[in-house]
């Protein structure tokens, strides 16, 4: 036993000044390895961490969301609509959302005017998300001036920010009294922007759904889960171009591999011959080309995944941010709370080690079969 | 290792590589462990979130704010022009990124 | 001793370009001695040292080792042999344990690994027995003093002189104490100075008692005073045996 072992030691002796001996070569193979494993380890700690991110935060999304649609477009409710959303058996409650959009040119960014149903702000002041302050250095008392739907401006306090740590839910948001906001936009007092519905039981949900798209057929209702299934599928790390442009990177990488891996040259060849000659067995000489891809392959595998966590966990994926963030003006500075997936981990270390170290040892079967003889026959 | 007679043991390229090799396991052990510390802790965070999701019933993460199908992306219309298409690509990259809501094509299938 | 009894070597047999290398050879080597084959190229020399080398099998006839059996223990229970053993019909790991405990071989080329140190270079022979590590350094070390290259012992080879080179060969076929050297044209690529100092080093090997069985047909190599038999090689036959 201790013979077997210190047999591989000294194989393994072999095999480090072996790979030692093409330092640029390794070394590079080991950096484009490396490369490809956090590109691909960040991609996948993003979209888990901001998946499961995403279904905590929107478990707490109001259940069902009831839009109206016209020509196609989303269209103010009309209130009257609330009485026979409550009607409904199996619904609790339903009460109007006031919400919209504005572009303010100063920023050259578009905000989300809500207004909040426990504790509004008083008439002439504001709350605004982190974002915004940040974009627009705003402190508390400062007055904003935003143009309403009729040109007339209209002056806003900022009574509080909200906290930084929200960004991720909250950076463009900016919450106003109801009585501002229908000024503003000059919206109707009988129309709200939507309707939230709460229902008895869970699983009537889709039930209660269907519904209320018959009772009011141009009304659509979006549900919590169809919110939750939204992120997962603008995270799911199988989708999204990313990937897309990963798996190219991938593929060429497997080529290049192979073709630095595979490719025996007749001095290796002849190395090959030497220690059969001199009493290597086949299966030393392949547990060598074992090692060799074992090694390349594991210790890049780790830095690049150690890397794409410190990327992702510590500085928020800031070269994915770019990709990310496109021209938005804000975008919200957030802080991903680590999650991995073992199971995914494990897919990225078979996707990554085996091949390799297949590619290194399979094209040297057939050298490592050779006569020992063959050396004596050069 | 000029001065023969006893390289230390240490030194040999066998123990290097396998100290590294338990260096990497090592490094990996405290990745995982660091996720599972800071999914405790950090989870403050998301429960003051998940808080103003609900008291304010907002619906969808601040990521794209760049235009009104991409802010709200669950609250998107059925039919905005681009939206209905994965390869839409109007609003590169978040409008690459983000594909139609299929659940929300769906339960609507008869408004299509 | 090593016995050969009518052995042949055919390669590329029922091939247009069948070719015998070695013709129905029967022949017994003498334990602790100097057996030179003497013969032009291709007269099937080389291919003799292979196959009492137990690098290849014969197509033929039968090779048995009667020395130094102890060595390959566990091949002999194996066998049920206990005073000799035929190796054409064995299994190639048992052609690799025999070879490796047995025969030391120092190649025409050298057949050094390059980019290696001479240290491990000489160590090689040694890493499928598992040894260890300590006694395998101690011993490597010894031989680099024993051949004076206490200075080289962590240069690459590829540095290295011609002499060095070919000592560091030697130092490697010793690794494993091996009680049967064989060496192919050993002198080929050496001038005739560096010639006569490895005919040197064999006659110290020989007097440690090994034996040693050289290709060659330099008149240094077949000239020199401590060979104790001469063999004719030609078209892979034998002709005759000097002393």
């Amino acid at each position: 036993m201790s013979n077997l072992i210190e047999k591989q030691r000294s194989i393994l002796d072999f095999t480090l000044s072996s790979l030692m001996r093409r330092k640029a070569k390794n070394i590079s193979l080991f950096l484009v390895y490396s490369l490809v494993v956090f590109v691909l380890g960040s991609a996948m700690f993003f979209t888990q961490a901001m998946k499961r991110e995403a279904s905590l935060i929107l478990k707490e999304a109001p259940e069902m969301v009831i839009q109206r649609l016209l020509c196609g477009r989303y269209e103010p409710v009309p209130l009257d609509y609330l009485e026979r959303i409550k009607n409904i058996r199996g619904v609790i409650s339903a009460d109007y959302r006031l919400w919209g959009y504005y572009y303010d040119p100063a920023a050259g960014s578009n905000y989300t005017l809500m207004v909040p149903r426990n504790n509004p702000p008083a008439r002439g002041k504001i709350v605004i998300g982190n974002g915004i302050a940040r974009n627009r250095m705003l402190y508390r008392e400062d007055i904003l001036s935003f143009r309403g739907y009729n040109g007339i401006n209209h002056n806003f306090e900022v009574d509080d920010i909200l906290s930084s740590e929200s960004e991720l839910v909250s950076a463009d948001l900016m919450l106003i009294s109801e009585e501002d906001f229908r000024d503003f936009f000059g919206l109707s007092p009988a129309a709200a922007t939507d309707i939230v519905a709460t229902v008895r039981n869970q699983k009537e949900l889709i039930t209660i759904a269907n519904k209320i798209s018959e009772l009011l057929p141009d009304t659509r209702p979006v549900i919590r889960d169809e919110m939750i299934r939204t992120y997962d599928s603008v995270f799911d790390w199988r989708g999204g171009i990313l990937i897309v442009l990963i798996s190219m990177a991938m593929l060429s990488f497997v080529i290049f591999a192979w073709e630095k891996a595979s490719g025996l040259s007749a001095e290796e060849r002849r190395e090959i011959g030497i220690l059969k000659a001199i009493g290597w067995e086949t299966s030393d000489v392949i547990a060598v080309k074992t090692y060799e891809g074992a090694i390349i392959s594991f210790f890049s595998f780790c830095t690049g995944l150690l890397l794409a966590y410190g990327h992702v966990f510590f500085t928020s994926a800031f070269l994915f941010a770019p990709a990310l963030k496109g021209w938005s003006v804000i975008y919200p500075d957030f802080r991903i709370t680590p999650y991995i997936d073992p199971y995914q981990v494990v897919v990225l270390f078979l996707l990554t080690v085996v091949p390799y170290t297949a590619a290194t040892v399979v094209p040297s079967w057939r050298s490592a079969i050779i006569d020992p003889d063959s050396v004596m026959r050069l | 290792m000029d001065n023969h007679k006893m390289i230390p043991d240490s030194a040999r390229k066998s123990n290097i590589c396998m100290a590294l090799f338990g260096v990497c396991l090592l490094l990996l052990g405290v990745m995982f462990i660091h996720a599972s510390i800071q999914r405790r802790t950090g989870n403050a965070g998301t429960e003051h979130m998940a808080g103003l999701v609900k008291n304010l019933e907002l619906t969808d993460l601040c990521l794209f704010t760049e235009a009104r199908y991409t802010r709200n992306l669950s609250q998107a219309d059925l039919h905005s022009a681009f939206q209905d298409h994965p390869s839409s690509l109007e609003h590169f990259p978040a409008g690459s990124v983000t594909g139609p809501p299929a659940g929300i094509r769906r339960i609507n299938v008869k408004l299509d | 001793m090593i016995r050969l009894l009518d052995v042949r070597k055919g390669f590329n047999l029922a091939k247009p370009n069948e070719y015998i290398a070695v013709s129905g050879v029967t022949l017994t080597i003498e334990a602790n001695r100097v057996t030179v084959f003497k013969g032009p190229s291709g007269s099937g020399k080389t291919t003799l040292l292979s196959l009492i080398g137990c690098m290849t099998r014969p197509t033929s006839g039968r090779i048995e080792l009667m020395d130094n059996l102890p060595l390959i223990n566990g091949i002999l229970r194996d066998n049920g042999e206990t005073n000799r053993l035929e190796v054409t019909s064995l299994p190639e790991r048992f052609l690799t344990e025999i070879r490796r405990r047995l025969f030391g071989f120092i190649f025409q080329q050298f057949n050094l690994i390059k980019g290696i140190t001479v240290l491990e270079n000489i160590m090689l022979p040694s890493y499928p027995l598992g040894r260890k590590h300590g006694f395998v350094t101690e011993r490597a070390h010894a031989l680099i003093d024993t051949f004076g290259l206490g200075a080289r012992a962590s240069a690459k080879v590829e540095w290295l002189s011609g002499g060095e080179a070919q000592r560091v060969a030697i130092a490697r076929a010793l690794m494993n104490d091996p009680p049967v050297i064989i060496a192919d044209e050993p002198t080929a690529h050496l001038d005739s100075k560096l010639s006569v100092e490895f005919m040197e080093i064999i006659s110290g090997l020989k007097n440690q008692g090994k034996t040693i069985i050289i290709a060659s047909h330099d008149p240094l190599v077949f000239e020199a005073g401590m060979i104790d038999r001469i063999i004719n090689v030609r078209d892979g036959m034998l002709y005759g045996s000097g002393t």
